[in-house]
């Protein structure tokens, strides 16, 4: 209220300092200052992230030697490859199951780690992070290794159990399960930490209300703590749903999308097709194929935001 | 309602104070269970880096039991740490996350201050822009940004491609948006009274920034430091394009280019690559873990 009734006032005398003066108390101005300081974030903005996303636009409308234009053919090309099918579909596989794990996964630690009493919680927080911290890049080696086909720490522990070598990598369906599982653990951190920091915001007395009020357990999670979290999970989640339908690092060093382009998703299949087949303009249109799923959750989670901004 | 009232103080009359606390125990046993099998899955990769980095080429390929180390030795970290090669990888990357910070700091700190206190014409839509910029994954930007420099090249003349310093042109796309963000959150949470006071006394606008939002935000712009520093050094795809030659790549690609050839994995000293790779940011994180999580969790909490 009162910023609103303050504002003619600013208004009027802007306009009064304006006609008394010319460029040096332009200069001195607040709005001309504040100006100068974003523009430096601002010319960033414009020529490396919109430019080059304008300019996808365009390349993705080219022929391969990048001196033809060629409307919608590149797409049309896409639509009749069933690889182009068979990413779309790994793709989604891929993101929808990597982020309900994560999701599910991090709900559940942090319930633990909320359990237990608040001077070791530190710790456990501290060594259920480490999965984020690492490089995604030199964990994913690591799994590798793990997974290696002749020198599997996996199956050598399994083997005890009567379980046969798994082709971790090798087999397609094995290699799904793997890049999920290795996305999986690198994520359920970040949902773990940002769980953990809404059940510490939820007010003690609606647990200690509800217990009076004879809910049991799953009541409790499903009337109070759910319902405290609801917008923390959902942003969180879309979050997530971005980055891993973004993801790169994993799939490229785990399987490189083999066996036969089985795990391909988006943006590694646009790096072979684009980079490495130096075929820039299809490489172009198929990362382009993940603008709508961004732009839905993006909308999402900018609508979360300015409604909490309003609430504030 | 009165009805349902009714039906729920029913039940709770029969518990009994004793059972209470036993529940309460044994969830906490429970709770420190599963804690433990999750922590065993957290750190296994780790450990088992640890584990391989120990051991020579001749046991690994011995495949005796692969977690434990029946003679350990260090010569893969001596190998690593003399090879010029490998020192260049680490000194590219440390080089690049350094800059790229400084580069980070400079354009966002200013601007989150303008966009947070000194409101000009456009000021919200660019706030709600750079949140929308930081959404952009770099998935997306590669091939434009590839064929853009490239192009740079082909009318200057001065060539960005395959050289090292050109990522530190396209690693503050995704540091600068994420560091504005959440420094806009930290400077709104400072009362208006402290920044009207300097202003009253005097003060510039540059002043108060530098006197008064810099060192109150501290907590934040450490945050903020270490999210550009973690982002920069982990950064896998953006030198995988843009860099080839050996002696301008950096840390993560140099290990997977060179320590992998063909089929050949010296799987020793790839492990030892790449727990020297996650050594930086795991330090970080151990000393200044508070900070670390409050860069996670702000991006979503304030704002």
């Amino acid at each position: 209220m009162v910023d609103v009734t303050l504002q003619p006032n600013r208004v009027t005398a802007t306009q009064a300092v304006r006609k008394r003066s010319g460029l040096r108390n332009a200069l001195r101005r607040k709005s001309t200052v504040a100006f100068v300081m974003a523009l430096p974030l601002i010319l960033l903005i414009l020529i490396l992230v919109v430019y080059p996303a304008l300019y996808s636009l365009h390349l993705a409308t080219l022929n391969k030697s990048m001196a033809k234009f060629v409307g919608f053919g590149n797409f049309e090309f896409l639509f009749k490859r069933d690889t182009f099918w068979l990413v779309v579909k790994q793709s989604c596989i891929f993101a929808i199951s990597a982020v309900i794990f994560k999701a599910l996964i991090g709900f559940i630690v942090a319930h633990f780690v909320h359990n237990v009493p608040a001077k070791k919680q530190r710790k456990w927080r501290g060594m259920l992070l480490v999965p984020w911290v690492i490089p995604p890049a030199m964990s994913t080696l690591a799994w590798l290794w793990l997974f290696d086909p002749s020198y599997s720490a996996f199956n050598y522990t399994l083997s005890f159990f009567g379980i046969g070598p798994i082709p971790w990598t090798g087999d397609a369906m094995w290699a799904r399960f793997s890049v999920i599982l290795v996305n999986v653990w690198y994520g359920a951190p970040f949902f773990m930490i940002m769980y953990l920091a809404a059940l510490k915001s939820v007010p003690e007395q609606l647990y200690e209300a509800a217990a009076i009020d004879g809910a049991n357990w799953w009541q409790r999670i499903w009337y109070v703590t759910l319902p405290m979290m609801r917008n923390i999970i959902a942003i969180t989640t879309l979050f997530s749903l971005i980055v891993t339908f973004a993801n790169f690092d994993i799939v490229r060093i785990l399987t490189a999308g083999g066996p036969l382009d089985h795990t391909h998703i988006f943006a590694t299949w646009a790096f072979r097709v684009g980079i490495e087949g130096s075929d820039v303009p299809l490489g172009a249109s198929v990362s382009l194929f993940m603008v709508p799923i961004l732009a839905v959750a993006a909308v999402f989670i900018l609508r979360d935001i300015s409604k909490r901004g309003n609430e504030a | 309602m009165s009805t349902m009232t009714i039906d729920k103080s029913g039940p709770t009359r029969k518990v009994k104070y004793g059972s209470m606390s036993r529940d309460r125990a044994w969830a906490l046993r429970w709770s420190y269970f599963f804690l433990v099998l999750f922590a065993i899955f957290s750190l296994t990769p780790p450990l088992y880096m640890l584990i391989t980095s120990l051991k020579s080429s001749a046991e690994i390929s011995a495949a005796t039991n692969p977690w434990w180390v029946y003679h350990p030795t260090l010569e893969n970290y001596i190998g690593l740490l003399t090879s010029n090669q490998f020192l260049r990888f680490f000194w590219n990357s440390a080089w690049v996350s350094i800059i790229v910070v400084t580069i980070t700091m400079l354009i966002s700190v200013p601007a989150a201050f303008a966009l947070a206190r000194m409101k000009f014409w456009g000021s919200a839509t660019l706030a709600t822009g750079v949140f929308l910029t930081y959404l952009i994954p770099d998935t997306l930007l590669f091939i434009p940004l590839f064929k853009m420099f490239a192009m740079f090249g082909d009318w200057t003349g001065i060539q960005l491609i395959n050289r090292w310093y050109v990522l530190l042109f396209v690693y503050p796309t995704l540091t600068v948006p994420f560091c504005t963000w959440i420094m806009i959150g930290y400077f709104a949470s400072i009362p208006k009274e402290l920044d009207e006071a300097a202003i009253i006394d005097g003060a510039s606008w540059f002043q108060t920034l530098t006197r008064i939002f810099i060192p109150v935000a501290l907590p934040g712009l450490i945050a903020a430091t270490i999210f550009a520093f973690t982002v920069s050094w982990a950064q896998f795809l953006y030198p995988l394009v843009f860099t080839t030659s050996t002696d301008q790549l950096v840390l993560p690609v140099g290990i997977i280019t060179t320590l992998i050839k063909g089929d050949v994995f010296n799987w020793g000293q790839i492990m030892t690559g790449a727990l020297l790779g996650a050594a930086p940011p795991l330090i970080i994180y151990a000393f200044l873990m508070d900070y670390y999580i409050a860069g996670l969790t702000a991006g979503a909490t304030k704002g």
